[in-house]
């Protein structure tokens, strides 16, 4: 919280119920948990975030049981983008000052960051030094909460002016989806492009509809409906590797960081490093999301499965609490 | 610090059983520290490390071990090296050079393989080695019939995997396909950095010259036969992003010239640039000393020294600190600066082969072709 006020990321009016998968391709899961949700009927599934590959969603078919109705997302957005002139350019010039956004909040960011890791790094009296260290996350956690204000800010102005969803077009695919929504068992989100999954997610307002369906979403498709999208990479060839907000999730699953492919993505074995992510967003649950790792959501509390570990702050990795029965 | 061979040689008695039992507690070359300890066995007259190192004496000579028929030689090699080497083995009064019997690390070439060293610190990169979690890429066989040349000419094609038709893509052109494909594994590293989604999914043109050391020389044959023979070819068959943020031309050595000369032709069509251990030889006075297959480079380089133009927007150089060709490539480096081309410029304890030129594709490919590594969570 930043000066006593309330955070400044989603708090979305709407909870659900469902489960936070990690990566399927190569460990598929989701078919276990239908079965254990004992979901009948149709599955409406998202795929968007394989943006051109949407369609070609054979394997999730199989399981999903082969009773998957691919919301196609993507190719609905194309066809507005398409169909509503006015509202693609006036998209794409918001999507470019976010994007200018991002690249001067990751400039304040790595400064903010550097600073905290020479702290963690610091020899001397530890009581000084923690509490220099906990002023430099608080600088992180104020930078941070400034960002999503500033995307928030942006956000509203284009929804002010644009006002996306009382447009004909959109509202034509809003109610269609709600239609195959509305008649589902459940609502299964694939991964992929995080931005691609996320804004178009957001154009068809999807949170108040699959809000009342149990929800299976994994990788990137659990990252959009926690409360922050946080984008990570430990050790990429280019640049420094620190994690940066991309913008407020659905918030749908609130009081939570998920890292898919942790292991890979994420130097789990450096307690600095991880201490600084759990300090940094906590107090909400830093979890790692590997293949075969859930997070359930009953609408109430969390729980997770027994291999799901949490980021501490204490830079370990501890078995996340409670544990699904 | 007290290394292994010399704890046998004060061990006693220093017999066959000694020194059987050294072989086979250790793996060789044995590095210590910053200690390289090479070792061979046999009865023979004299034994020579032969290596590529510039800078090094190139015909170091190893020690017997008195009473013994063991050599061995100590070298200082500085962190991360990579050395490749051959054993020179004089006998019954001739000499031959060996790969080391005890050393399995080889690295091959177009001549052969050499023996290689791995001083402490440097790791093959991950990303070298098939991954089965990688999705692979293929590989497709053209001729184009008629060419710049006059000649047909073999052009190998790899596509990413999960290629589309209808998606566009950047195009790589690689100078001495065959090779890199043979030597650099670059069809698994595509493979792999591709679905680490460190580098961007892209369509990969290989050329295999005929005569490499003419037409990779500054030759405008050469240059037409890239901008107006495979560049044509591939954008008529393949979906390529037409612009030259999107193309790149790549290679090594005289390969590295042929890039940075068919670009400096043709200014504005590839605005990526990969030079690998570049052969940019010039003279600021007097003649070229490299020999005849240089004389056409060096007038390249020397005319590029004098007029660079901006034949590019992006360009990646590297080369080993260990080559002959260290000096020419820094030389380069404030010279590419003053174009106003955005350069990166990277060096390894190596030399002038392909597995140094292998283990910069990661650095280099993802710079100049960025993946959707931060977006992309599947």
């Amino acid at each position: 919280m930043v000066g006593g006020k309330a955070p400044l990321y989603t708090q979305s009016r709407s909870k659900a119920t469902g489960v936070l998968l990690g990566p399927q391709r190569l460990a598929v899961t989701v078919n276990e948990e239908l079965e254990a949700l004992a979901i009948k009927g149709e599955v409406a599934a998202i795929t968007a975030g394989w943006q051109e590959r949407e369609a070609e969603d054979e394997e999730l078919q199989a399981a999903l049981g082969n009773r998957a109705v691919n919301l196609m997302l993507h190719a609905r957005s194309d066809a507005v983008g398409r169909d509503d002139p006015e509202l693609f350019v006036a998209h794409r010039a918001k999507q470019d000052r976010l994007r200018q956004l991002q690249a001067l909040y990751r400039g304040r960011l790595a400064h903010a960051i550097m600073a905290a890791r020479e702290l963690q790094a610091a020899a001397g009296d530890r009581a000084l030094i923690e509490s220099e260290l906990e002023a430099a996350i608080e600088a992180i956690r104020v930078l941070d909460d400034q960002h999503l204000a500033r995307i928030k800010g942006i956000e509203d102005e284009y929804d002010d002016a644009m006002r996306p969803q009382d447009r004909p077009v959109v509202q034509a695919h809003r109610e269609a989806l709600a239609e195959i929504i509305g008649r589902a068992g459940a609502v299964a989100i694939a991964g992929g492009h995080v931005v691609s999954l996320l804004t178009r997610l957001r154009l068809f307002d999807l949170a108040p509809l699959i809000a009342g369906r149990p929800i299976l979403a994994w990788s990137a498709g659990a990252m959009c409906l926690t409360d922050r999208v946080v984008l990570f990479h430990d050790s990429p060839p280019q640049g420094q590797g620190i994690a940066e907000i991309l913008e407020a999730g659905l918030g749908l699953f609130p009081g939570l960081v998920v890292f898919p492919h942790a292991r890979r993505r994420l130097r789990l074995s450096d307690p600095a490093r991880v201490a600084l992510l759990a300090g940094r967003f906590g107090p909400a649950a830093c979890v790692a999301l590997d293949e075969r790792c859930k997070v359930t959501y009953d609408g109430h509390r969390l729980c997770a499965a027994a291999n799901t570990m949490l980021l501490d702050f204490d830079g370990l990795l501890r078995p996340m609490e409670p544990r699904c029965p | 610090m007290s290394l292994a061979i010399h704890k046998l040689l004060r061990s006693a008695p220093l017999d066959d059983a000694a020194v059987d039992r050294f072989i086979k507690r250790h793996s060789f070359p044995l590095v210590e520290g910053p200690h390289t300890t090479f070792i061979f066995r046999g009865d023979v007259e004299a034994v020579h490390l032969r290596h590529w190192v510039f800078g090094l004496g190139s015909n170091q000579a190893f020690k017997r071990i008195a009473g013994t028929d063991l050599w061995f030689l100590v070298l200082e090699l500085p962190p991360r090296s990579r050395v490749e080497y051959k054993l020179e083995v004089h006998s019954g009064g001739h000499s031959r050079w060996v790969r080391d019997p005890l050393n399995p690390n080889l690295a091959h070439d177009p001549f052969g393989a050499n023996s290689v060293a791995h001083a402490h610190g440097y790791e093959t990169p991950e990303w070298v080695a098939a991954d089965p979690e990688a999705r692979p890429g293929s590989l497709e066989e053209f001729t184009l019939e008629k060419t710049a040349f006059g000649d047909p000419r073999r052009l190998t094609v790899y596509l990413p995997a999960r290629f589309r038709v209808t998606r566009r893509y950047p195009l790589l052109v690689v100078h001495d396909g065959g090779d890199y494909l043979r030597f650099t594994a670059l069809k698994t590293v595509l493979d792999n950095l591709i679905h680490r989604l460190e580098v961007a999914p892209l369509i990969v043109a290989l050329t295999h010259p005929h005569d490499r050391l003419v037409e990779y020389a500054n030759d405008p044959t050469h240059a037409d036969f890239i901008v107006k023979d495979v560049l044509p070819f591939m954008e008529q068959r393949y979906p390529l992003f037409p612009a030259a943020s999107a193309r790149c031309l790549m290679g090594a050595s005289f390969g590295g010239v042929a890039s940075l000369a068919t670009a400096w032709r043709y200014p504005g069509v590839f605005g990526r640039l990969l030079l690998q251990s570049g052969s940019f030889a010039f003279t600021d006075i007097g003649e070229n000393r490299r020999g005849p297959a240089f004389d056409r480079v060096v007038s390249f380089v020397n005319a590029f020294r004098e007029a660079p133009g901006r034949p590019s927007e992006r360009v990646f150089v590297s080369c080993g600190t260990y080559e002959s060709l260290i000096y020419e490539n820094r030389s380069m480096v404030p010279l590419l600066q003053t174009t106003g081309m955005e350069l990166r410029y990277e060096e390894a304890r190596d030399g002038h082969n392909w597995e140094n030129w292998r283990d910069r594709l990661q650095t280099a490919l993802s710079w100049l072709f960025p993946g959707p590594l931060w977006m992309v969570y599947e």
